[in-house]
């Protein structure tokens, strides 16, 4: 089974982050594929290398490049909703003239087309959310 | 690339959140790529195509144009659930004139909203390949 997986909100204030990490990890397990990961609306805050919890819970943005790394996962946040909300890789830093970025490895930043070619092509498509 | 059958799930009010405003962006995606699009509003989400939305005075766009635009993108289907409507106190007559022109028959403007029952509703669900909820 190939899954594509939307996630909506962003860590700590839902658990829907939490909850699309543990899917994965399951399903994983489970010798399915995951296509793709797209974060959308407060979803893109999942993103950022920034996030600093305090050092007895858990880091979810962490967990996620971890997750990328060892099973070469496309993790990508939506460019429309990471400009509103300040989600910068370099070269969009550098476009709109910003002294940095703070994209966390293993994300990477493109369009809403791409959750749409994650519907087209998986077999499923799972949305995490409020 | 194949074609599927893509539902858009509206649940909430235009203004509380921004889930309504980035869902319209996502539906507009879908139709730029040719997939067969519909939309759904329920629960709050019938008050994201009510008649004269007026956002002066919460200094935020109105958005509520561009559903007037979906026809000419080919998003001709757009299910309103007619409990959530009359749990509401709402009928037809406080919803957007929204229509679509049937190519097919001279450009005839047609309806695109269509009230159903939440059991048709589940029906329609059940056609789709793909259901994104907002």
């Amino acid at each position: 089974m190939k899954y594509s997986i939307m996630v909506n909100e962003g860590p700590y204030t839902h658990q829907a982050s939490d909850t699309a990490l543990q899917f994965c990890k399951a399903a994983l397990d489970a010798d399915c594929e995951i296509f793709r990961v797209f974060f959308y609306h407060d979803g893109v805050n999942n993103g950022t290398r920034y996030t600093v919890p305090p050092q007895d819970d858990r880091n979810i943005q962490k967990e996620w490049s971890k997750l990328a790394e060892a099973h070469d996962i496309d993790l990508v946040i939506c460019i429309a909703a990471a400009q509103r909300r300040g989600i910068m890789d370099a070269d969009e830093a550098k476009r709109q003239g910003l002294d940095g970025d703070n994209i966390a490895p293993g994300f990477r930043i493109s369009g809403l087309g791409q959750l749409i070619e994650g519907g087209i092509i998986a077999d499923r498509q799972l949305v995490f959310g409020d | 690339m194949a074609t599927k059958n893509f539902m858009f799930v509206n649940r909430k009010a235009p203004y509380g959140t921004v889930y309504a405003l980035e869902s319209l962006e996502v539906v507009l995606i879908g139709a730029a790529f040719e997939q067969n699009v519909s939309l759904a509003f329920i629960g709050d989400g019938v008050y994201q195509i009510a008649k004269n939305q007026k956002t002066d005075g919460i200094g935020m766009k109105n958005f509520s144009p561009t559903y007037k635009a979906l026809g000419d993108y080919e998003v001709t289907k757009l299910y309103v659930e007619k409990e959530s409507l009359e749990a509401r106190g709402l009928t037809l007559d406080d919803l957007m004139d929204l229509t679509w022109e049937d190519e097919d028959e001279d450009y005839a403007e047609k309806p695109s909203i269509i009230l159903v029952s939440s059991a048709e509703l589940a029906a329609v669900m059940d056609e789709q390949e793909v259901v994104l909820s907002f």
